[in-house]
């Protein structure tokens, strides 16, 4: 698995500091971030694909900075969001898979190929000329984790995506990411889907406060939690 | 509120076939043409000719109707003014030319897939790259353009009813605000999410 460093980072809003000196190294297969609202989790899993800069303090995604280095990085890790629409960016579904391969230069063939195959881990091959904004809130959510994946990422971040999902949908979303081979950084407050993680980090205001296997982190967040 | 307005309709008819370039190529050449319309006669060939379009295509009168439906406000205005100010005949030539342009434009988006669309756009922005544009870009951005129409109609449906939903009624500012706000925090998501897909890069 690739190795994602943060070393002495922080990073504000303005006068806000929403990070604090965070440093970790992650090896893991799959590594899950809990936090209470405003925690800095989710900047957290944006600075890994050089969405978001540290204010100061270093990051590594597999030796790359991607401050310095943001192209190489977004080709190394896929990033999947909360909301599902604002990631669909092509009106059809089987156009908006193609979409993330327009920079790779692929082949008509190839690509079609590729889109054939993510349309069924998506489970949307019979929707491929469908609006993509007529689906439902889970088939949008696999088909942005799809259009993630088509890119072939070696590590992918997710940000709460299942948020917005009801439990079926949000099991299926779950058994998907379950199934993947690559390193997942899952950033989530469905404390149960991180019961088959290798490490989770629990992030409150700015600072990472219990970093351990599943069950033992996720006890420290909830009794964190109740004491508010 | 989910709309398919101008959205790609799977086909297999000649004007589903036909190169999406020759397509813009006449939608081009006819509103060129349509400056040379006249007549309510010549309009009313014309609006034939688009009608007949949309049956070669298989597209039926629910689609045809959903095209001209967001218009009819702005169409009603336009013929109440031309009738009061320059008399019938101009009314329905000025309402008749907008209304075959945006069907066949319509007609264009129905029959061709966006990717299709951006890829000829692409090629003819090309040239451009000598002064500085990104033709990648300017087909990207003719692809959001597409995709934006329902995601803006379906903002407009939520603002509509949390508008309804606090007894506000229909205050055009209590509408506009909102939908302005959360149209804007969506392309702020959408180009964080472009970002991330290296769109930028």
């Amino acid at each position: 698995m690739p190795t994602i460093e943060l070393d002495g980072v922080s990073h504000a809003y303005d006068n806000r500091r929403v990070l604090d000196d965070v440093s970790v190294t992650l090896t893991e297969h799959r590594i899950g971030v809990v936090g209470a609202n405003g925690s800095g989790k989710s900047t957290l899993a944006r600075l890994l694909n050089g969405l978001v800069h540290p204010s100061s303090g270093s990051v590594r995604v597999d030796g790359l900075d991607p401050v310095t280095q943001g192209r190489e990085v977004r080709r190394l890790v896929g990033f999947c969001f909360t909301d599902p629409d604002a990631q669909i960016v092509m009106p059809t579904v089987a156009e908006d898979l193609a979409f993330g391969l327009r920079r790779h230069r692929l082949s008509r063939e190839e690509t079609a190929e590729r889109v054939e195959e993510w349309l069924g881990f998506a489970g949307l091959a019979a929707h491929r000329d469908h609006p993509a904004h007529l689906l439902s809130g889970g088939q949008k959510q696999l088909l942005a984790l799809a259009a993630v994946l088509i890119t072939r990422p070696e590590i992918v971040v997710m940000d709460e995506p299942t948020t917005l999902l009801d439990l079926a949908n949000a099991r299926r979303v779950a058994e998907r990411v379950a199934g993947l081979p690559q390193q997942v950084v899952l950033v989530t407050h469905q404390l149960d889907l991180l019961a088959p993680f290798d490490r989770v980090l629990v992030v409150d205001r700015g600072h990472v406060v219990a970093d351990a296997a599943p069950a033992e982190a996720v006890s420290t967040y909830r009794q964190l939690m109740e004491g508010r | 509120m989910r709309t398919t307005l101008g959205l790609y309709r799977p086909g297999t008819s000649v004007l589903h076939r036909l190169p999406a370039g020759a397509k813009l190529a006449t939608l081009v050449v006819a509103g060129v043409v349509s400056i040379f319309l006249r007549t309510p006669w010549s309009v009313g060939g014309a609006l034939v000719v688009t009608l007949a379009l949309y049956a070669a295509a298989g597209l039926g009168p629910l689609v045809l109707w959903r095209q001209v439906r967001p218009l009819l406000w702005l169409l009603v205005v336009l013929a109440a003014f031309h009738l009061l100010v320059s008399g019938w005949q101009r009314a329905v030539v000025v309402v008749g030319v907008i209304l075959v342009l945006v069907l066949l434009a319509a007609l264009v988006t129905l029959t061709t897939r966006t990717t299709e669309l951006v890829d000829v756009v692409v090629r003819v922005a090309r040239p451009l790259r000598r002064i500085g544009v990104d033709p990648e870009r300017v087909g990207l951005l003719l692809g959001l353009g597409i995709r934006s129409v329902p995601v803006v109609v379906g903002l407009a449906g939520e603002v509509r009813e949390a508008q309804l939903a606090r007894g506000l009624g229909s205050s055009p500012r209590a509408f506009a605000v909102p939908l302005l706000v959360r149209t804007l925090r969506h392309a702020d998501r959408l180009g964080d999410a472009l970002a991330a897909r290296g769109v930028d890069d």
